[in-house]
């Protein structure tokens, strides 16, 4: 079910194909729900049909008359800890007294047949009393606690320079994101094998296997050694699988029944089954001087955490750091909070709090342009970070910093030159059957530039480890960093054959037996932090090597090299091939990889608190039917700053793919609330773009700075693709129709009902300067 | 779940036995769960993403959206059935490994039945005509340019 992965060729700087895509073009790759296991058991979860209720009582004795069912099991059933949580477990596994938001997990089932376990779990009687939910992330400041924990989960002030300074030019704005879903395509979902050492294999869809193992094993109270967790193929996650979500049901199951228990979510379960992005609420007001130098940033932030922590921690810490994005600014009054809600569970999505804030940035910058006379690239430019430059948070930026370059490529790429007048018809806003009147089309180009941290921060031990094994003139390699199909698997692969010039590689399987950690495939670390593992354990296993050699021919091992897969020496003693030189020993070496130091925050946001950040810029160009309030994105531009590129074709995919969901993020994708309520938990209702949404991406510059300190100079590029493409898109519209648009994403109604009042219905927050202090 | 049925579908252009089945499963419930082929893939069983694309009797359908006992008789191919023997793939295959159109790949055998469709019928769609054919599949990593990329040169290498 987890197997491993062998290519022969293609080294760094290559567009080495993926060692997986043989198996999943052929539709053979296991992803975690094509599991099976002889005699297993279908689960199913029973969920909260309300956002707020008392629990009265759960009668589970219908569903256990049922035959076919096998076991049912609630929160009285969860033998260790009874919540689980990324950085505190305050979320209930079952809910127990009180269930805060709808899709809350009650109960599971599990039963012969699929449709078996659903009947079952329809037929648990809960008893709810519906209490009125607290869903205004606002008013929750001030409410009573829906939580023994209270409703804040974290305060981040920024306060640095001067907090009475002041600029010739003043502009204020206030500005919303709305609760985007990383709608991967691969349902949460996996298998659990009872073992018989009384402990568990689990074969699940993760981001981390390790932090998984941490809190099943807490959840079901086994030793961490029983508790072993196997990647499965993972269809996506792009931070919707960084919480547990059926880990601990399907496993205790298994325990409880003695049999292999699969579950897989509908859509509409992996909907209301993770969290989202958090939605955001942002009053801005920056002060520049007469020439456009800015001379503070002045924020109040309030993030939508709805019912449980999650991460809402490192979202606050991110959505603050950044609030002035790639610009430098002396004086700092930045305030962000996260709240509890009713409303669903907020954690981690790509941009991760840096998708948030660009949001109203750039929008300022943009005010600010034209508050100037200011051309707003040039205004960009004048502000823009540079290595050795100081952050509001003090930390000086001592990696590389090539704001100005990715804004200047992305700006000087030339703009497409089709016409909406000639366009077929399918390409117009609208597309077939609501085109738009190409007389009332309006044409928009707006941009935008980002930035975004790579790796954990604030302190937090940040590390991965791997173990690479010669023999034979085959290297192996094991490390539990988890693919999620953004190409670890093939850059892991191609850093083996760069280091020890072998061709034929093997990635073992991603478990968490036998080998510690890799973190978590998120924050765009795993290139720098478990390509670094990787790269070192080689290295390691090449000094071995050397050694060998060097004592067979009486050298210093310090004159040998490998160079095109032989090992040669300064001197020309030594020519051997690796795979002769190698033969009949065995190499192994195991590694830890962590990355220099990081540290938390002051009271006042200052410290050195990230390694490393990326930046990138955005240019669309989209076309506005201004009557029906349509959009067509014309064409995405991008520059970004990569430090080195390790796999032309694979990156390429990163940022075509995250400028993507800045697209949906921008003109499509939003779940939407009524009183806690989900209304859009599919497909249909929950649009994401089609190939005929998706404009052409033209990447005017990868910037390849190598970034010192990063163990092959590159930096992660899986985030900043969506920390301002959506921003430019946002931009571009409101050049089209010269409208305000303070809101992403921006409906049909947005434009076409502007001058009404057609376009409101939401709680809006103008005030949050006054709530927050 | 009331009675249960047998019945037999012609899958790939095998027989296939199916025993003691719900009446209610699905198409796609029975290829992967009875029938040993997980190619088509389930993201959201309720025919809005097009993961599960298969041909029934030629047409391209969500296999999601058909009862399979409604199935028998019909002709079904399924992303396994359009793969070539072991150790090899078709020019579609091929390409979307080499121009980089699978990343997690829970879209791509759909995908890869999808343009299989498109071709057989449309040898040498425009791009626009390539983004409509395939708007009904979707998917969340790559942006769909590398997708587009791999349609194109399969429609260059077929016409050289």
């Amino acid at each position: 079910m987890s197997t491993s992965l062998r290519s022969r060729q293609g080294r760094l700087g290559e567009s080495v194909a993926r060692p997986d895509g043989i198996p999943k073009v052929r539709g053979q790759f296991a992803f975690s729900s094509d599991l099976f296991a002889e005699g297993m058991l279908w689960a199913h979860i029973v969920r909260s049909p309300h956002p707020s209720a008392i629990i009265r009582s759960i009668d589970v004795s219908a569903a256990l008359r049922i035959p076919g069912v096998r076991a049912v099991i609630t929160s009285d059933d969860v033998p260790g800890r009874k919540s689980f949580g990324l950085d505190y477990p305050d979320q209930p596994v079952f809910a127990w007294e009180v269930v805060r938001y709808l899709g809350e997990a009650i109960a599971a089932v599990a039963a012969d047949h699929p449709e078996t376990a659903r009947r079952a779990a329809a037929a648990i009687v809960v008893e709810y009393e519906p209490t009125e939910p607290l869903t205004d992330p606002v008013e929750a400041l001030e409410a009573g606690p829906i939580h023994p924990l209270g409703n804040v989960f974290h305060r981040q002030r920024v306060r640095r320079g001067d907090p009475e300074a002041t600029g010739a030019v003043v502009v204020e704005g206030y500005y919303e994101t709305g609760m985007q879903d990383q709608a991967q395509l691969g349902p949460e979902s996996g298998l659990a094998i009872p073992a018989e050492d009384g402990g568990i294999d689990l074969y699940v869809a993760t981001q981390w296997l390790h932090v998984d193992q941490e809190q099943i094993s807490a959840c079901l109270a086994l030793p961490l050694d029983k508790v072993r967790v196997h990647l499965a193929g993972v269809g996506g996650a792009f931070g919707a699988r960084e919480d547990l979500s059926i880990q601990v049901p399907i496993s205790l199951l298994a325990l409880q029944t003695g049999r292999p228990v699969k579950i897989v979510y509908d859509r509409e379960e992996s909907f209301l089954g993770h969290v989202h992005r958090h939605p955001a609420y942002m009053w801005y007001r920056h002060h520049a001087d007469a020439e456009g130098n800015l001379v503070k940033v002045e924020a109040r932030i309030v993030l939508d955490g709805g019912a449980y922590q999650s991460s809402s921690f490192a979202v606050t810490v991110n959505a603050a750091c950044f609030a002035p994005g790639p610009y430098k600014v002396a004086n700092a009054v930045i305030e962000a909070v996260s709240v509890r809600t009713n409303n669903p569970p907020c954690g981690a999505m790509r941009g991760f709090g840096a998708t948030q804030t660009c949001f109203a940035y750039e929008a300022q910058m943009d005010k600010l342009a034209a508050a100037l006379g200011i051309d707003p690239i040039e205004l960009r430019l004048r502000n823009a970070l540079k290595h050795g430059d100081t952050l509001i948070t003090g930390q000086v930026l001592k990696g590389t910093a090539p704001v100005a370059e990715v804004i200047k490529t992305c700006a000087a790429a030339p703009l497409p030159e089709d016409d909406p007048g000639t366009m077929a018809e399918l390409a117009l806003p609208g597309g077939a059957g609501r085109t738009a009147d190409r007389a009332r089309i309006k044409r928009g180009v707006g941009f935008a530039v980002g930035i975004k941290n790579l790796m954990f921060s604030g302190g937090y031990d940040d590390f991965s480890e791997a173990r690479c094994r010669l023999e034979n003139g085959v290297a192996t390699v094991t490390c539990a960093a988890v693919e999620v199909g953004q190409g670890f698997v093939t850059l892991a692969q191609q850093i083996t054959r760069e280091v020890l010039g072998v061709d034929d590689v093997i990635l073992a399987p991603a478990t968490t037996i036998g080998i510690a950690s890799a973190g978590s495939t998120s924050a765009s670390r795993q290139t720098w932090m478990s390509g670094g593992a990787v790269q070192a354990a080689c290295l390691a296993v090449r000094d071995r090597l050397f050694e060998s050699i060097a004592a067979k021919y009486g050298i210093a091992a310090l004159v040998l090299e490998v160079v095109d897969g032989r090992v040669v020496s300064l001197g020309g003693e030594v020519d051997v091939a690796v795979l002769e030189a190698a033969s009949g020993e065995v190499f192994e070496e195991t590694v830890l990889y962590r990355h220099p130091q990081t540290f938390e925050l002051d009271e006042n946001g200052q410290g050195n608190n990230n390694v490393s950040y990326a930046f990138a810029a955005h240019r669309a160009v989209v076309d506005v039917d201004v009557d029906l309030g349509l959009v067509r994105v014309v064409e995405i531009t991008t520059s970004q700053d990569v430090g080195r590129v390790l796999n032309p074709r694979q990156l390429v995919g990163q940022l075509e793919g995250g400028i993507a969901q800045g697209v949906g993020l921008a003109v499509m994708e939003e779940i939407v609330l009524d009183h806690g309520r989900v209304r859009n938990p599919s497909f249909t209702d929950y649009v994401i773009p089609t190939a005929l949404d998706m404009p052409p991406v033209h990447i005017a510059a990868f910037i390849e700075q190598p970034e010192p300190g990063s163990p092959m100079g590159a930096k992660g590029a899986g985030e900043p693709p969506l920390v301002s493409s959506h921003c430019a898109v946002v931009a571009a519209i409101r050049a089209a129709t010269g409208l305000e648009l303070p809101r992403a994403p921006v409906r049909p109604q947005d434009i076409a009902l502007s001058g009404t009042n057609g376009s409101s219905g939401r709680p809006s927050h103008k005030d949050i300067a006054e709530v927050l202090p | 779940m009331g009675e249960l049925i047998d019945y037999r579908l012609r899958v790939n252009g095998v027989e296939r036995d199916v025993a003691e089945a719900w009446l209610g499963e699905s198409l796609l419930y029975v290829l992967r769960e009875r029938l040993g082929l997980p190619g088509s893939k389930n993201a959201c069983l309720q025919g809005e993403c097009g993961s599960c694309s298969v041909l029934m009797d030629g047409k391209l359908v969500c296999a999601c959206m058909v009862l399979a006992a409604s199935a028998v008789g019909s002709e079904i191919v399924t992303v396994e059935g359009l793969t070539p023997g072991e150790n090899e793939l078709s020019d579609i295959q091929d390409s979307f490994l080499t121009e980089g159109g699978v990343q997690c790949g829970f879209c791509t055998p759909g995908l890869i039945v999808s343009v299989h469709d498109l071709l057989e019928h449309n040898p040498d769609p425009t791009e626009l005509e390539v983004r409509e054919a395939i708007s009904g599949n979707l998917c969340r990593c790559t942006g769909y340019g590398r997708i587009l990329a791999a349609v194109q040169a399969v429609q260059e290498s077929r016409q050289r």
